[in-house]
Formats: C-alpha cells, sequence, structure tokens
C-alpha cells in the first residue's frame, strides 16, 4: 500500500456551486457508471447541468470563464450537498475535475464519508458564513481560496473564516490515515474474536 | 438500563475504537453489485489483498442487465464489460455470485431478503445507498461508498462514525388506499430531505407493527431519501415467520435458538433516543411526488406549491423544481398526464407490489400514449408472480412483463425516458435526470398508484378506481 500522505492544507481557485440537495446523481448521471474505471469522469462532472443536448454549453458556473483557471480548486457549496445514491464516483468525477476539497453548509452522509476516503477534506461553517464567503467569491473570483485543516480556517481574499471540521475527520487527514483499509488490516485477531462471538456467524 | 436495538448492535460489531473517534464495525452480511465494485476489486489486486470472509460475501447483477433479453454478449459493450468484470471478480476472490443462470438473481435489496440472507440483529454493507432497505428485519444496513466496499471485502469492516438515533413513530390506521411508500414519503416530506442527516431511524408504532414484511422493507428502503443513514423496524413475530424455511436461514433447531437472539436483540421499553418524532397514519392519503426530490411530495388531492409559501432558504429548490417539471404553481396535480408507467424497483418490485398493481390493472386497459412497464424485482418475485398468473393480467390491460432487474429506476440499461417524458414511478428517486433522460421528469407514487395512472393516462387517486 502506499505511504500515508497527511492532508493539512489545501489551496486554489474557488468554485461557487450554489443550491441546496445538489444530489450525485446530478454530479455524474449514472449512464456514464458504466466503465470499470474511475478514469475519465472529469470531463463528465455535472454533465446535465452543463450541457445541451447538442453538446453546447448552458452556461453552468464551472465553464464561467471567470472560474475557469486550470489546476486545484475548491468547492463552496450550501446545504445536503451529495445527497441520493453513493456512488463514489461523484468525488471522484470532482477530484478528477479539479476539485481538491469543498466548504458548505451541510452534506449527506455518504458523500462526505466517500470524500474523506479519498483525502478530499470537508469543511462545514453557518449559512451566514458561507455566504459571506460566496459572495466575496463572486464580487472577485480571482483570488486563491485556502482551506487549512489543521487549523481549521479558510481564507480568501485576505479575509479567514473558522471552518468546523470534526475532530476525528482533521486527525485522519493530517496524519495520512484518511485511507481506512490500512487501519482496518491492522487488528484482524480482534476482527476474529468478534466473528466469533457473533451466532449467527457459527451458524446459531 | 434499556437498550436499543440500535446500541445492542452496535455493541455487538464493534470491534474497537479508533483513534479517529470512528468504530470499526465487523459486518456480518457483504452485498456486491456489479456497478460500485470493479474499482474496489482493482484495488485490492493493486494492494495484493484477498477476501477473508468469502461466505460473508454474496453478489448479484442488477443494475445494468438488460429486461428485455438474456442474450450475451449484451448489445452494450460497457454493460457487457461490468458484466464480465464481476464475473471474473467473483471468481478471482472466491465470492458466490447470483447470476441470471442461478435462478436466484435480483435486486440486491430484493434477493437479500427473499433469500434469507437478510437477518435480524446483523450488521449489513453494500455498495448501494438503498442498503437502509435490510433494516426492515432489524439490521443495522448501511449504504457505502467504493472505497468502503474495498474496505469490507479485505477486512469485513468498516471505520464509521455511530449515528444519533430518532425513533419516528406512526400511530393510527391507515386509509384504504393508502400503502408503505405512502406513508415513508409523507414522513420525507415532514422530515425534509435533510432531516435525517446523522441519525439512523427506528420506525415503531402501530402501522409499521401491522406491516408485513415487504411493506416495511419499502419504508426502510427510504430511509436515506430523507438524509438518515440507516432506518430500522424492531423485529416480530412477522420478521420470525417471513424468515422460517427461507435458504440461508437458519434450519430445525437452529431457527429456534436464532428466533430467542434476534428477539432479544430488539429495542427495549424505555430505550433512550436522541430525538422522538411522532406521526398520524389515519389521516394520510396516497401521496405523490411533483419535484426533483423525494420530499417535495404532496397527497394526490393536494395543489402544486409556490416559492413563497416555504421558508426562504428552500424557495431556489422550489422554483428550480417548478420551472424543471414545467408546472404552474396551484396547479393540481391529479389529471397531470403521464407517458410512462414504471412498476418496479427495489422499493416497489416485490411480489405484493406486483398483487397491488395487478388488482388495478385488472379494472381497465392502459391509455394507448402510455409505455407501461412491469419489472419484477428478481427472478424468484417473477415466478411467483407467473405462477398468480399476474404477468397476464398485466399484459391483458396492455403493460410490458419484463425480466427481472433495476431497469427503469436509474436507466443504466436500455430502458429509458426520452425527452421530457413524464413518468408515474414506484421508484425511490425522482431527481433531474434520474430516469435517464436529462429532462425527463418522475413522479413518485406506490405501485397501484402507478397502475392507475397508466390506465387513465394521467396521476389519479387509486382509491377511486377501486371503489
Ligand atoms: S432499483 Fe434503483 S434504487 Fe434500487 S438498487 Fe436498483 S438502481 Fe438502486
Amino acid at each position: 500500500m502506499d505511504a500515508l500522505i497527511p492532508v493539512t492544507r489545501v489551496a486554489g481557485r474557488p468554485i461557487p456551486l450554489r443550491g441546496n440537495d445538489i444530489d450525485t446523481d446530478r454530479i455524474i448521471p449514472a449512464r456514464f457508471m458504466k466503465a470499470i474505471t474511475f478514469d475519465g469522469l472529469g470531463a463528465l462532472a455535472f454533465y446535465d447541468e452543463r450541457y445541451r443536448a447538442d453538446g453546447s454549453l448552458k452556461g453552468h458556473v464551472m465553464d464561467d470563464p471567470r472560474y475557469s483557471a486550470k489546476g486545484d480548486r475548491i468547492a463552496v457549496v450550501n446545504k445536503n450537498f451529495g445527497c441520493g445514491s453513493s456512488r463514489e464516483h461523484a468525488p471522484q468525477a470532482l477530484l478528477r475535475w479539479g476539485i481538491k476539497a469543498l466548504i458548505g453548509e451541510t452534506f449527506a452522509d455518504i458523500f462526505y464519508g466517500n470524500c474523506i476516503a479519498n483525502g478530499m477534506p470537508i469543511a462545514t461553517a453557518d449559512a451566514a458564513t458561507i455566504e459571506k464567503l460566496l459572495a466575496a467569491i463572486e464580487r472577485d473570483p480571482k483570488q486563491e481560496l485556502t482551506l487549512d485543516v489543521e487549523t481549521r480556517t479558510a481564507t480568501y481574499g485576505g479575509e479567514t473564516y473558522r471552518v468546523e471540521i470534526p475532530d476525528g475527520v482533521r486527525k485522519q487527514l493530517v496524519d495520512g490515515t484518511w485511507d481506512a483499509t490500512r487501519v482496518l488490516l491492522s487488528a484482524a485477531a480482534e476482527v476474529k474474536a468478534t466473528a466469533q462471538s457473533l451466532p449467527y456467524v457459527q451458524g446459531f | 438500563m434499556a437498550k436499543s436495538l440500535f446500541d445492542k448492535v452496535w455493541q455487538a460489531h464493534a470491534v474497537r475504537e479508533l483513534p479517529s473517534g470512528q468504530t470499526q464495525l465487523f459486518i456480518g452480511l457483504h452485498l456486491v453489485h456489479e456497478v460500485t465494485s470493479p474499482q474496489a476489486f482493482q484495488m485490492l489486486r493493486e494492494d495484493n489483498l484477498a477476501v477473508p470472509f468469502q461466505d460473508r460475501t454474496v453478489a448479484t447483477v442488477d443494475h445494468i442487465i438488460p429486461t428485455d433479453t438474456e442474450v450475451r454478449p449484451f448489445s452494450d459493450e460497457q454493460a457487457e464489460g461490468m458484466m464480465s468484470a464481476i464475473e471474473r471478480n467473483c471468481r478471482e476472490f472466491g465470492i458466490q455470485l447470483l447470476d441470471r443462470a442461478s435462478g436466484s438473481q435480483g435486486i440486491v435489496h430484493v434477493i437479500g431478503p427473499e433469500l434469507g440472507l437478510t437477518q435480524p440483529g446483523m450488521t449489513i454493507a453494500c455498495g448501494d445507498s438503498h442498503t437502509s432497505t435490510h433494516g426492515a428485519f432489524g439490521a443495522i444496513a448501511f449504504g457505502i461508498g467504493t472505497s468502503q466496499v474495498r474496505d469490507v471485502l479485505a477486512s469485513q469492516c468498516l471505520a464509521i462514525v455511530k449515528p444519533k438515533l430518532r425513533r419516528v413513530e406512526v400511530n393510527g390506521v391507515l386509509p384504504h388506499g393508502v400503502y408503505a411508500k405512502d406513508v415513508v414519503l409523507h414522513i420525507i416530506r415532514m422530515l425534509g430531505v435533510q432531516g435525517g442527516v446523522g441519525f439512523a431511524y427506528e420506525f415503531a408504532g402501530s402501522v409499521f407493527d401491522r406491516m408485513t414484511m415487504e411493506e416495511r422493507m419499502t419504508v426502510c428502503n427510504m430511509s436515506i431519501e430523507g438524509g438518515a443513514r440507516c432506518g430500522y423496524v424492531n423485529p416480530d413475530q412477522t420478521t420470525f415467520e417471513y424468515l422460517r424455511g427461507r435458504r440461508f436461514a437458519p434450519q430445525g433447531e437452529a431457527f429456534e435458538r436464532a428466533v430467542a437472539w434476534w428477539r432479544g436483540m430488539a429495542s427495549e421499553p424505555g430505550a433512550t433516543y436522541d430525538d422522538v418524532v411522532q406521526l398520524d397514519g389515519s389521516s394520510l392519503s396516497p401521496v405523490v411526488t411533483w419535484g426533483i426530490n423525494p420530499g417535495q411530495a404532496i397527497g394526490v388531492g393536494e395543489r402544486i406549491p409556490s416559492a413563497d409559501d416555504v421558508a426562504d432558504d428552500e424557495a431556489q429548490t422550489v422554483r428550480d423544481a417548478i420551472d424543471y417539471m414545467g408546472w404552474k404553481p396551484g396547479q393540481a396535480i391529479a389529471g397531470t398526464r403521464i407517458d410512462v408507467a414504471f412498476i418496479g424497483s427495489c422499493t416497489n418490485g416485490r411480489i405484493s407490489d406486483l398483487r397491488e398493481a395487478a388488482k388495478v390493472a385488472a379494472l381497465g386497459k392502459v391509455k394507448p400514449n402510455v409505455k407501461a412497464l412491469v419489472v419484477p424485482g428478481s427472478q424468484d418475485v417473477a415466478r411467483q408472480a407467473e405462477a398468480e398468473g399476474l404477468h397476464e393480467v398485466f399484459r391483458a390491460a396492455g403493460f410490458e412483463w419484463r425480466l427481472p432487474g433495476c431497469s427503469m429506476c436509474l436507466a443504466m440499461n436500455p430502458d429509458k425516458l426520452i425527452g421530457d417524458q413524464v413518468c408515474a414511478s414506484s421508484s425511490n428517486r425522482n431527481f433531474k435526470g434520474r430516469q435517464g433522460s436529462p429532462s425527463g421528469r418522475t413522479l413518485l407514487m406506490s405501485p397501484a398508484m402507478v397502475a392507475a395512472a397508466a390506465l387513465e393516462g394521467a396521476v389519479t387517486d387509486v382509491r377511486e378506481i377501486l371503489k
């Protein structure tokens, strides 16, 4: 397995994705999930929100020239982002498009877990803070947004915002233990003992 | 102190606490399907990992398979690639694959229960959000992403934070023509699609006590649409009788010992909950969704809301939904013309769903301009329905009778909406583009309501037809 990769700080241009309840079907439509790898998903992120049937652009924020810089990005979102299907294709598509971290009001549970499992930090803040940050970005989109996982702060255009990252998640990111497989495999004997204590595993 | 089922199951399966604050939780049953697993198996290969608990892992194929042909290779090359990948992966890692040749193939959340794989007191995981379905048996069942599928394959464990627990009590007597689907759509409407985030739901009260296992599955299935991490109903005599004699359920004396253990896992009176919500089932009517998330639902006699009727931060979602669906605020939902009727999915593709829909189908003919599909949830469901002659009832009414699979619930196979067609659907999601057309429109409702809509060519109160 790869070495531990700590994620302490992410910096990149911002991409504001406004709206509540943006579901994973919207982030990546199911018809693009038929490949057996995650490769190539980046170009398909938010496909139906971005393209008309004839392939022309609808004018989604991801195609707005003000946000068209290449390189790492941080998305800023509202409530219940990533609800619906458990598909990890959604964070994978965002990641491959360049979104390396997200800041928002709230996130759906499975989506949240999928992001952390891929070393993508998620920070939350109350509605007023998010609105302030979104407004600052939309006023002047060309600054660099940083998310500091260690200090739990986001900085944009000289302004610093307090954000929330639960202690355990912060520790996973900072220690580089966000990829759980290695951790889970290190307790093989205890796992066996738990299995043996369960009547149904033993066939009653 | 009195304990909930949730606490007992959690405690019995907790391997250890992790430094991250998560619990390493043993998973008693891992269900695998073709769409969310290939990348996980590839990760195992790259890291040289095996599957240590092969006999606690079962795979099937449901999402991509065509429902109009069994011929291989599938005409869709990508679907065929996915199918061959799961066949190869299951062979290589020693996992039982319930494919069409096995006779037990079907939607993963339909076959787990009907084969008796799903049992009370278990932890269950599957790379699919509707894994919550299995909670109907008093199991704690989590939908997971592909990285976690890899984790469970490699270690039979999940690293997971324990959710809070909310008891959702529904009492009263459901009126005639009101089904489990209406109950859960009503719950989501009342608590919101975000209301359950961070919670497990315990469904309790006389309405759930009286429900059959299949009805409980419909409710638990959609817990996730209310944002909950999982949902369950405490196991009782109904649960045990359902399981008795099923293929993977304990047999003989072992079954009696199992019942004793299962009974002991149920929540005790006086158990503590982080939250309790009470709803009245007597006042419900058939529910139809009008919007682009399952919480945007109204009774069939109600009217489409306007953005002015809701809190400020929901107004944009309502405007977006009205715009996408093409409504005029204040319009009645009854009478809305439909183009497609879909009966199936892990929410409502079981034998009791088909029986209820067939009762309605027997009373008329599908309108000529409506394409109507019935897709049984599994090969077992299909065999049972055919034995009862339901397929003939549907065909005589003008429905197509298809092979088991997910079909038009998410349209990863050839069954798709075209353009901005309106579909009356017994599935679970009405998201933009969900049924395969980027501008397709979905109205969620019970299978009986879908059948009624097919006969009328428009959204109809099924109680009018059943009178
Ligand atoms: S029927 Fe629909 S919701 Fe259920 S598993 Fe299949 S695609 Fe998912």
